[in-house]
């Protein structure tokens, strides 16, 4: 009986861990884009936001960003729930580890294809959307895949700004069984299930977009 | 008052000022935990990817399967495991040590990935030449391929010593008194976690920046052609 309650309850701490590194990964993925284009296509000053965005993030921990989202932004007056709160700080966080793969894929682009758009009178927007970005998001997908494992990863943070996801759960569970070794070997199993099976989504999204790439639109078959 | 020092609230800058060499005490722990954590991460890392090389297929599928089961846990579970399982078998260790096993643990994973690729980058020939040559497998990793190695992962293992003192922070859930627990000591005392909070806030970039820094340097120092062991 036990098992089956434990694992009840694991189960719907996993549920909400799941809804926040969907969430976080789409938000972040979102301002990866936004970021990593404004770092390589925008002027002086909006590259140099952007730049200054990448490295400050990157260079703070997680969950030092957490608890000031959580315990210091209150006290300039805003105040966010525990769950916005750490939607606001993962998107952040993966977001500027994003905008520099995508930073990456941009800047991999060989010149020539910029020029000879260039030179066809493409606009900067045209040959952004329809030339580079296209075929660099198939060689950013593997990189985001890791990302993405990442994200789900530093989702156990937010228990520590009680959100009842996984970890939260399984602290709980733990305190009152004191049965260690079964709840955290449990909770160890369930992130590695979901790391499984986010790296598959991911490398069949890859998948799906190489197909794609062999068909051009207009030529899909 | 903590350590000694006196909070002083009686404005921003000076509250700033009074509880910045308790933050300084902190860093230091921050400072050793990330140190320790990565030399452990170093050899544990080489001795998985060793295992991965194992002639012995259950050897290295067995050391595959967990490099993979490490790499795709959180840190904060494998913190959690090691601090209340291991009592339970007898294994008492200070919150400290035990933060540094994690974290060892954890970027094993990522370190034994940046050998693999660094052993792989080794010609076949030379493989052969030192079979050849009748050198045993410990003489080959120990004189031919590690010293190669070494230049080649430097890079890599610098962001990950980078990226390992950015996660220290995580230990404070284990009570270990790192710089961001005792900043939130701090507010806890004084109401006030803006100061303490935004201040390790501003430390963390400026000391990843100087370890960046310093990592750049021992890039460039170190020859390009290997590093011999003896």
């Amino acid at each position: 009986m036990t098992w089956v309650h434990d694992l009840a309850i694991l189960t719907r701490g996993a549920g909400i861990t799941a809804i926040i590194a969907v969430i976080s990964t789409l938000l972040g993925a979102a301002i990866a884009f936004i970021v990593g284009v404004a770092r390589v296509e925008g002027g002086p000053v909006v590259a140099r936001i952007a730049l200054f965005y990448i490295e400050f993030m990157r260079g703070t921990p997680l969950l030092v960003k957490l608890f000031w989202l959580y315990y210091a932004l209150p006290l300039i007056g805003v105040s966010l729930d525990p769950f916005t709160t750490g939607i606001v700080g993962l998107s952040l966080n993966i977001g500027a580890y994003g905008a520099e793969v995508v930073r990456g894929g941009l800047q991999s682009v060989p010149d020539v294809q910029i020029e000879a758009a260039r030179a066809l009178n493409f606009s900067r927007r045209y040959t952004l959307l329809h030339i580079t970005l296209p075929q660099t998001v198939i060689e950013m997908m593997p990189a985001f895949g890791n990302l993405a494992v990442q994200n789900l990863k530093d989702t156990a943070l937010v228990s520590l700004i009680s959100i009842a996801d996984l970890t939260f759960r399984a602290q709980q569970l733990r305190n009152i069984t004191l049965d260690s070794a079964r709840i955290y070997t449990l909770t160890l199993l369930g992130y590695f299930v979901m790391a499984l099976v986010l790296s598959a989504v991911m490398r069949f999204l890859e998948h799906k977009a190489r197909r794609g790439a062999a068909f051009p639109r207009g030529m899909q078959q | 008052m903590m350590y000694g020092f006196t909070y002083d609230t009686s404005s921003r800058l000076a509250y700033a000022l009074s509880i910045l060499p308790i933050l300084g005490i902190g860093l230091i722990v921050t400072l050793e935990a990330a140190v320790a954590g990565f030399v452990f991460a170093l050899v544990l890392g080489l001795a998985w990817s060793l295992l991965r090389r194992s002639r012995i297929r259950a050897v290295s599928w067995g050391a595959a399967c967990i490099v993979e089961f490490i790499r795709d846990t959180p840190l904060l579970i494998q913190l959690f495991f090691l601090y209340y399982v291991l009592p339970d078998y007898g294994v008492i260790l200070p919150a400290f040590l035990t933060g540094v096993l994690a974290l060892g643990l954890q970027y094993s994973a990522y370190t034994s990935e940046v050998y693999r690729g660094g052993f792989d980058a080794v010609p076949r020939e030379q493989w052969e030449a030192a079979t050849a040559l009748n050198l045993s497998r410990f003489r080959i990793y120990r004189d031919i391929v590690i010293p190669q190695t070494i230049p080649r992962i430097a890079p890599a293992m610098g962001n990950y010593a980078v990226s390992m003192l950015k996660e220290t922070p995580v230990l404070s859930v284990v009570t270990v008194l790192d710089m961001l627990n005792l900043a939130n000591m701090i507010g806890d005392r004084t109401f006030e976690y803006l100061v303490p909070l935004s201040l390790v806030g501003l430390i963390f970039p400026i000391m990843t920046t100087l370890c960046s820094v310093g990592i750049h340097a021992l890039e460039r120092i170190l020859p390009k052609a290997g590093v011999a062991l003896r």
